[in-house]
């Protein structure tokens, strides 16, 4: 599996990122800056990574969701290459349009950093298949805009198609239906708040997030 | 020209940023706000040639997230007779 991470001024989770493809998939991802307007050839998987990018400027994952590479990123999702958008990542997905919905400011407006108790609400994705049915897993989370929006119609429709993919097992941040991450209608894009890179390892304090990476990988 | 852009929540959308302000002014003793919501202004300088319609895109595109936000596009007195 060849992968890559995208990098944006601001991203702070992108090694992070690159640690957790690498050591699933045993080889390096490409770093790809947000400035190129091409992506390398064979990618089977791109990271969007969590941070702050653009210094979240006018909304989180606004400035990002314009970038020259954000074109062919939105091109690679249409051919099935596999997409994940972690935290900021997330946000920008929304905001090219990748998912529908939009990432708010938390409800109790404070910046929430802990560990998530998530439900996996769906194990037949390409994301999530070596999680047993009906996980209860633990994923840390942090951030400040993880509030997820969506109309009504939207939010049915997700439900019916199986789409909320990670749920908050409470509310964490007043997520509609305390939703945590989606899955677009093909399936290849996964939009979600936790940080499964960052509980792959014993020493993280858990491991997680390590069959989401399994999953996608192997 | 200077064109001001007021971008909003949409009702309905909770706007905690709105609520906690509220809550300091109620702390100030200030009695009798109903209710606050805070929104963004954005100030663009831009030639006479830039039309309104193509402001309401940069609206569209950028400026507001229309999932959540409204926007409303202020134009100078001088060329919001222009436009009419």
């Amino acid at each position: 599996m060849q992968s890559a991470v995208i990098v944006f001024p601001g991203s702070n989770c992108d090694r992070d990122m690159a640690v957790a493809l690498e050591t699933v998939s045993g080889k390096k991802p490409q770093m790809v800056w947000h400035g190129d307007s091409e992506l390398p050839s064979g990618l089977d998987v791109i990271a969007i990574p969590g941070g702050f990018s653009y210094g979240d400027y006018l909304r989180s994952g606004a400035m990002a969701s314009r970038s020259s590479i954000i074109k062919p990123v939105i091109e690679a999702a249409g051919r099935g290459v596999r997409i994940l958008g972690v935290c900021n990542g997330f946000q920008i997905l929304t905001e090219t349009g990748l998912l529908p919905g939009a990432l708010m400011r938390n409800s109790n407006i404070h910046f929430v950093c802990k560990d998530a108790e998530l439900e996996v609400g769906n194990n037949a994705t390409l994301f999530t298949s070596r999680y047993p049915k009906d996980a209860a897993i633990s994923i840390p989370v942090a951030h400040h805009d993880g509030n997820y929006f969506a109309d009504g119609g939207i939010l049915d429709r997700l439900e019916n198609e199986n789409r909320v993919i990670f749920r908050y097992l409470s509310d964490m941040n007043g997520s509609a239906r305390n939703i945590a991450g989606i899955i677009n209608e093909a399936g290849n894009v996964l939009g979600m708040m936790p940080h499964p890179e960052r509980a792959i390892d014993k020493k993280h304090g858990g491991t997680d997030g390590l069959a989401l990476f399994e999953s996608l990988l192997c | 020209m200077k064109v001001r852009i007021f971008v909003t929540l949409k009702d309905g959308v909770l706007d905690p940023q709105g609520k906690a302000i509220h809550h300091a002014l109620e702390s100030l003793d200030f009695a009798g706000v109903n209710d606050v919501r805070a929104g963004k202004l954005i100030e663009l300088d831009v030639d006479s040639s830039v039309t309104r319609d193509e402001i309401d895109r940069m609206c569209h595109k950028l400026l507001a997230n229309t999932v959540i936000e409204n926007f409303e596009i202020e134009l100078p007195e001088t060329a919001q007779e222009k436009a009419s």
